[in-house]
């Protein structure tokens, strides 16, 4: 994929300089990163191979020359134990970044992730905060192959105790991670592989609201709720949708713990119609979840929602025409959408 | 500390520690067979000079983590006995509000981070309170208790191979009480009966003590601990113990040798330091007599007073979930 092979940009803006910049999701992150331990010296990042050559996908340039391999602290492969690491560090005083290069490494950490960060808090009655934050690099379309092009941002989503963000543009990849490093509890945030050479306007100092997702593109005919990768093919479904007449509204949903039910039913109130967009399987997820969510609560469906996600029984294969074929594409949003206004 | 002798003050209190450590799993045990505690319990009653000895070696500042069998270390800590069941009743004044139970005997107030119920999770969490020190220069150091049990899953290894790495100010502490949960060491675990050997590939010192014994116990953790907070790396303890009971509360253990308990019990803790400090002349055995019937008295006012304190309620509780 180009993208991963593309250099990073040299020179970021220096931290502190306000305003808007132009950045690629990438260097939006090494950006957050950069301006988060520039401003709080009790955050440091840890991971496999973080600090040489700038990581693995190259977020991380200038960091460990800027801040030293104690705070950018390569580990080894032992991602259980590291982000044990990282949790016990946040009880003494420290902020953690864990960067795990995979989605699919995230079940060797399952007992750190699922047991230990979302539940320490709480079994001590509330003594500690765990200010731990795991960035997940997740995603298909990049011919990583079945163990890793994951996203699965749902399971976590099952945790109380956590919370889970999903960066899909440079925007929300800068203000997302601000977020979790500023937040007083674990939280994950996804980052999509096949979007690090992405370039839009990021707000330098810009900290996301927890649980607050982003109307991208308002339309009144229908709503595309979507995540990550699925945001820009969502955006390029609606300028197709648009030059057939119908109005879609584009939510990025960007929390997966808490999901901003709010926002999302406000624009299913106004188009009665809902297409989501996931890249990881229906059942079980955000998307399900969404849909359940709203018709308990009383909504007046015009039309059946839709879903476009991959397939309920089939892996993320090599084989490129056949992952190009079950990740869900801009083409495949766009006829769930028509459907679902009855075109 | 240093590597001083303790003195005599030091070591009645231990005396009493363990006497409240004994006292208190004995009374948990009758109040769970009578169906007075639900859920389930491990206890450690015959390990007590390795809680007590170990957290002796600590200063303030230092942390520790231990396990599901983790009163003795947590009453080692000054955790108050009352405090201790209440929460194992579930009850609003336990150290967790009552909503950890008898695995989760926490206080970070005393250094006590963590109590866990997942096989060797404790590790990797002390490291990184030790790799926190380190990072922030506090002179201070972090044990991690775990049983024998724990040598064989993924994060021991893990943990002691950055805890060498990075030569963290930890000390891990195995309690080797012979038995994972229902099976004997021996067909579990290899490399032959002095787990002490498994710090070898990790480049760190090992040594294997008799944790019937007290006094070996805390020098030994005392020159451990030492070493950390100079700046010498980690280290890994073995403590030879016994559990007296079985692996929980519904364990009869009938997986023990005819004579193996009683053979243990010929060295007792307790008794080891009882017979030492009436030979010193520190506590006569009619003192120990009289401390043993106001440790008694102490827990059971103790269990009455948690048994009359009220349970906690979903609202008061709600605010354990998330910071701010």
């Amino acid at each position: 994929m180009s993208t991963l092979t593309e250099p990073a940009l040299a020179a970021v803006p220096a931290a502190g300089a306000a305003g808007i910049v132009e950045l690629t999701y990438r260097d939006a992150i090494n950006a957050a990163l950069r301006d988060s331990m520039t401003d709080d010296a009790r955050v440091l990042l840890m991971g496999e191979d973080v600090g040489a050559d700038g990581g693995v996908f190259k977020t991380n340039s200038g960091l460990i020359e800027d801040f030293g391999p104690a705070r950018i602290r390569n580990t080894p492969i032992c991602e259980n134990a590291f982000v044990g690491v990282a949790l016990g560090m946040s009880l003494v005083g420290l902020r953690p970044v864990v960067e795990i290069m995979f989605a699919d490494f995230l079940p060797t950490a399952g007992d750190a992730i699922v047991n230990q960060l979302p539940k320490y808090r709480f079994m001590s009655g509330g003594q500690c905060s765990v200010p731990v934050t795991i960035r997940v690099i997740g995603g298909g379309t990049g011919q990583f192959g079945t163990q890793h092009s994951a996203t699965y941002e749902s399971w976590f989503g099952h945790l109380p105790g956590l919370r889970v963000a999903t960066a899909a543009t440079p925007g929300s990849a800068y203000s997302l991670l601000r977020a979790a490093i500023a937040h007083d509890n674990p939280v994950i945030v996804y980052e999509h592989k096949a979007l690090y050479g992405r370039k839009g306007p990021v707000t330098r100092g810009e900290v996301a609201e927890i649980g607050k997702a982003q109307v991208l593109r308002t339309g009144s005919d229908v709503t595309i709720l979507a995540s990550m990768l699925m945001v820009e093919r969502s955006l390029a479904a609606a300028e197709t949708l648009a030059a057939e007449g119908i109005a879609a509204e584009v939510i990025d949903l960007r929390w997966v713990r808490p999901i901003d039910l709010p926002t999302i039913r406000a624009s299913v109130a106004r188009t009665g119609r809902l297409v989501v967009a996931e890249e990881q399987v229906h059942a079980g997820g955000w998307g399900a979840t969404v849909i359940s969510e709203l018709t308990m609560g009383g909504v007046a469906w015009r039309s059946a929602p839709r879903r476009v996600s991959l397939p309920d029984d089939y892996p993320v294969p090599y084989s490129p025409p056949l992952e190009t074929l079950i990740v869900p594409s801009a083409a495949g949003i766009t006829a769930a959408a028509r459907s679902a206004v009855g075109r | 500390m240093s590597l001083r002798e303790p003195d005599a003050d030091t070591r009645r209190s231990w005396f009493s520690t363990m006497l409240r450590i004994r006292a208190f799993e004995d009374r948990i045990q009758e109040l769970f067979m009578s169906g007075a505690i639900g859920g389930t319990t491990h206890l450690c009653q015959g390990q007590e000079a390795v809680s007590v000895g170990s957290i002796g070696a600590m200063e303030p500042g230092d942390v520790q983590t231990n396990t599901y069998r983790g009163h003795g270390e947590a009453l080692a800590l000054g955790m108050a006995p009352e405090t201790a069941f209440a929460e194992l009743m579930g009850k609003a004044t336990g150290g967790s509000g009552g909503v950890g139970g008898s695995m989760h005997l926490i206080d970070f107030s005393k250094g006590n981070i963590g109590a866990n119920a997942i096989v060797g999770a404790g590790m990797p969490i002390a490291l990184g309170a030790a790799v926190g020190f380190q990072m922030q220069q506090r002179p201070n150091v972090a044990l991690s208790f775990f049983g024998d049990g724990a040598i064989n899953i993924g994060t021991f290894h893990e943990a002691l191979n950055m805890a060498s790495l990075w030569q963290a100010p930890v000390v891990f502490i195995i309690t080797n009480n012979l038995y994972g949960e229902y099976s004997p060491i021996g067909s579990t675990t290899s490399g032959g009966p002095d787990l002490a050997r498994r710090a070898d590939p990790y480049g760190m010192p090992g040594v294997s003590v008799d944790g019937q014994d007290i006094d070996v116990v805390h020098a030994a953790v005392s020159a451990a601990v030492e070493r950390a907070r100079g700046g010498g790396g980690p280290s890994l303890l073995e403590m030879k113990t016994y559990r007296y009971r079985g692996h929980s509360r519904s364990d009869p253990a009938k997986y023990r040798p005819a004579g193996e308990l009683e053979a243990w019990k010929e060295r007792d803790p307790i008794d080891i330091l009882g017979r030492r400090l009436a030979a010193d002349g520190i506590l006569s055995a009619e003192d120990q007599v009289g401390l043993r019937a106001a440790i008694q008295a102490e827990i059971d006012g103790a269990a009455e007073r948690a048994t009359a304190a009220p349970y906690p309620t979903l609202e008061e509780t709600s605010s354990y979930v998330y910071a701010d």
